[in-house]
């Protein structure tokens, strides 16, 4: 039994964030505490759960995308295109605050991210250029385009119906978590219930071989860039729900190189073929604990890269086959039990099939 | 274009035909696309001297070529460095900190030059002995270089050494009333020697043929895991050396320099014909990049646009160009 936990990919993010989880507590006792205050839960664990939506979403698109072998650099772009459409089309219409207005403005934002999507799986698929150069092309002229629709301005919107998404909450908890969670068991079923993950991954393992043997390498690769589009065109309406404006230079600055991060974090390997969807929603709990870390520790605000940088090398390292092999050479003469607990880290290196990975969902 | 002949291996003219369809291909395409740009958009706004716009490329992305050459080592190797733009940043601080705590000025320097290439071995030591992906690693990289920028300072410091403001602010005339700054020497200075490293040295040919083939370079006895981590040490030593370059440019040193700045030079390196798979790509190709770029700036500014039109343009002409290297290059990405 422990043997299992210890060899499961999962222990070194799950340790991290414990780890996190429990400095948090020793500076702040009441951290875990969470009160119920007008009907709907609060508490420095809600506030993670809820800024780190938006994280968490994109890196579930970017976990399927990265399973192909391929990377998505663009999503900060359409998370600013999105919230940018949805917001001008709002403060431009008569009604602002009628839901019919804001389900319209959301439709048009997915149907732009959905468009994005596309055009990044026509450069990868059918013109067969790098993913990351492919998605660079939107990357750099993505925000471009987000400033154009807003005309350079900050649009600010007074909308109740927009405002749910992304300061709401429902059943007493923010509706952001709540719909990044339902993405995640969506994706999960669809996955790990179905033979789309095996398609994935084989695509990921090797495309041509996969081509060969029947799979539907351009429909799929399609499939991932517009599924991890969408997700970013969802999160975008969600960052520029939760502040009612579109800001299109900040709004998802930098959330690709979070989502990668929490993608990688979460065990899923950069070369592809092999994703853990868990390991993904961790990766991105621990990038949101640990910058709540740096806020509830009083350290100033300006540092907090300094201990992501840290905290990303160490568990990297952590995660490398390489270093821990150098880890429990070092340990074996000390501790004679050492080579049995230690078995099963090294037969890490070896491709298992993640499925095992999903069931704890 | 004097330095032209310092890649090129010297050839007859009847290979000029065979070289055309070769590797030299895509950095040709890119030179041809930069000159009708230039030309266009010299025609269009009227430039009293042409020549002195060109010059006015070079002194404006002096740091930036510097940064591509940088890159155009770490991408040869089918790796990348996104850590250059916190370098850059962090270079400008730390020599404006340091020059403000009293160091003498060749100290400051040398401790930017020291910082910017430890940084850099130590993100390489990382990809190579520990299997890390370049892109995690030089991200983490980043994102402690830009942390580190914040720590030390988030104001804006003026540097005042008399010497660095001279090397900032002093014309260099190349002829009438023609000029460059000594940032440019400088720039065009790493260049040449980028150059000569990648094609005269054993260390050059070692970071191509890793970029094309790992195992084969190591069997055929090639150190790969040293050319592999000094990529990477030389990545950092030219980004500390473009935020001295930045940081004399703007006679200050700021945490926020610099940011985005590596998305540049990746796609100067894109645009100059540098394969992002490695082992395919010149210095001189990852230059016109740099120039590509430059002119783009000077037609959003000289045609009065938004600057985010720079953005926008930035993406199409970077999808153009991989467009055509594409169709060009048969090469499968």
């Amino acid at each position: 039994m422990i043997k299992r936990i210890t060899a499961s990919p999962l222990i070194w993010p799950v340790l991290a964030l414990v780890a996190l989880l429990a400095v948090n507590v020793v500076l702040t006792p009441t951290f875990l505490s969470i009160r119920v205050q007008d009907g709907h839960l609060f508490g420095s664990l809600i506030d993670i759960l809820r800024n780190g939506a938006p994280t968490m979403l994109v890196a579930l698109g970017m976990t399927l995308v990265i399973a192909s072998r391929g990377i998505d650099l663009s999503v900060g772009a359409v998370v600013a295109v999105s919230g940018a459409l949805a917001c001008a089309h709002i403060a431009a219409s008569t009604d602002p605050a009628s839901p019919g207005t804001v389900i319209t403005a959301m439709g048009i934002a997915m149907g732009a991210a959905v468009a994005l999507g596309l055009w990044n799986g026509m450069l990868v698929s059918v013109f067969g250029v790098q993913p990351i150069i492919a998605t660079l092309v939107l990357m750099t002229a993505g925000r471009g385009i987000a400033l154009f629709i807003t005309d350079g301005q900050i649009v600010t919107v007074t909308s109740a119906p927009f405002k749910v998404l992304g300061a709401g909450f429902a059943f007493g908890l923010p509706v952001a978590i709540l719909v990044s969670l339902a993405v995640f068991a969506l994706v999960g079923l669809l996955t790990r219930r179905t033979a789309l993950g095996m398609l994935l991954e084989s695509v990921g393992i090797n495309p041509e071989a996969s081509r060969l043997a029947g799979v539907r390498y351009r429909t799929i690769v399609f499939a991932v860039y517009v599924f991890c589009a969408l997700c970013a065109g969802i999160a975008g309406l969600m960052i520029a729900s939760n502040i009612s404006a579109a800001d299109a230079n900040n709004a998802g600055l930098w959330i690709e190189m979070d989502a990668i991060l929490a993608v990688v974090i979460g065990g899923t390997s950069l070369l592809g073929g092999r994703f853990s969807l868990t390991g993904t929603i961790l990766g991105a709990l621990i990038i949101q604990t640990l910058t709540t870390t740096v806020y509830t520790a009083g350290i100033t605000p300006e540092t907090t890269l300094v201990f992501k940088a840290l905290v990303v090398i160490a568990v990297c390292l952590l995660q490398a086959p390489k270093f821990r092999a150098l880890l429990s050479r070092k340990r074996r003469p000390s501790t004679p039990a050492a080579p049995a607990a230690n078995a099963p880290a090294q037969s890490l290196s070896v491709p298992v099939p993640p499925t095992s990975a999903m069931a704890a969902k | 274009m004097t330095t032209r002949t310092a890649t090129l291996p010297r050839i007859g003219l009847s290979d000029l035909g065979k070289l055309a369809r070769g590797r030299y291909l895509s950095p040709l395409a890119s030179l041809v696309l930069f000159v009708v740009m230039f030309a266009v958009v010299v025609a269009r706004y009227d430039f009293a001297s042409p020549t002195q716009v060109f010059l006015n490329l070079l002194v404006d992305n002096a740091y930036l070529i510097v940064l591509a050459v940088g890159m155009t080592f770490v991408i040869l190797t089918g790796g990348i460095d996104l850590s250059v733009g916190s370098v850059v940043a962090l270079s400008t601080v730390i020599v404006a900190t340091t020059l403000r705590a009293g160091w003498p000025m060749p100290l400051a320097v040398l401790a930017v030059l020291v910082v910017g290439p430890l940084l850099g071995l130590l993100m390489g030591l990382v990809i190579e002995y520990f299997d890390v992906q370049p892109f995690i690693a030089t991200l983490a990289g980043m994102f402690l270089a830009r942390g580190l920028c914040y720590v030390i300072s988030v104001d804006t410091l003026p540097i005042k050494d008399p010497l660095l403001r001279q090397l900032g602010l002093n014309y260099v005339y190349l002829y009438e009333d023609k000029f460059i700054r000594w940032t440019v020497v400088i720039a065009l200075v790493v260049v040449v020697v980028a150059a000569y490293v990648l094609h005269q040295t054993r260390f050059g040919r070692t970071v191509y043929a890793i970029g094309g083939n790992r195992q084969s370079a190591q069997l055929m006895g090639l150190n790969a895991s040293r050319a592999r981590v000094s990529v990477y040490a030389i990545s950092g030593l030219c980004a500390s050396l473009a935020g001295l370059l930045l940081a004399v440019q703007k006679l200050s040193g700021y945490s926020l320099n610099g940011i985005g700045l590596e998305l540049d030079a990746i796609a100067a390196a894109v645009i100059g014909g540098v394969l992002l798979s490695g082992g395919v790509g010149f210095v001189l190709g990852s230059v016109i990049g740099v120039l590509v770029l430059g002119t783009i700036q000077t037609f959003v500014t000289a045609a009065n646009l938004d600057s985010y039109w720079t953005r926008i343009m930035t993406g199409v002409l970077l999808l153009v160009f991989v467009l055509v290297q594409r169709v060009l290059v048969r090469k499968p990405g």
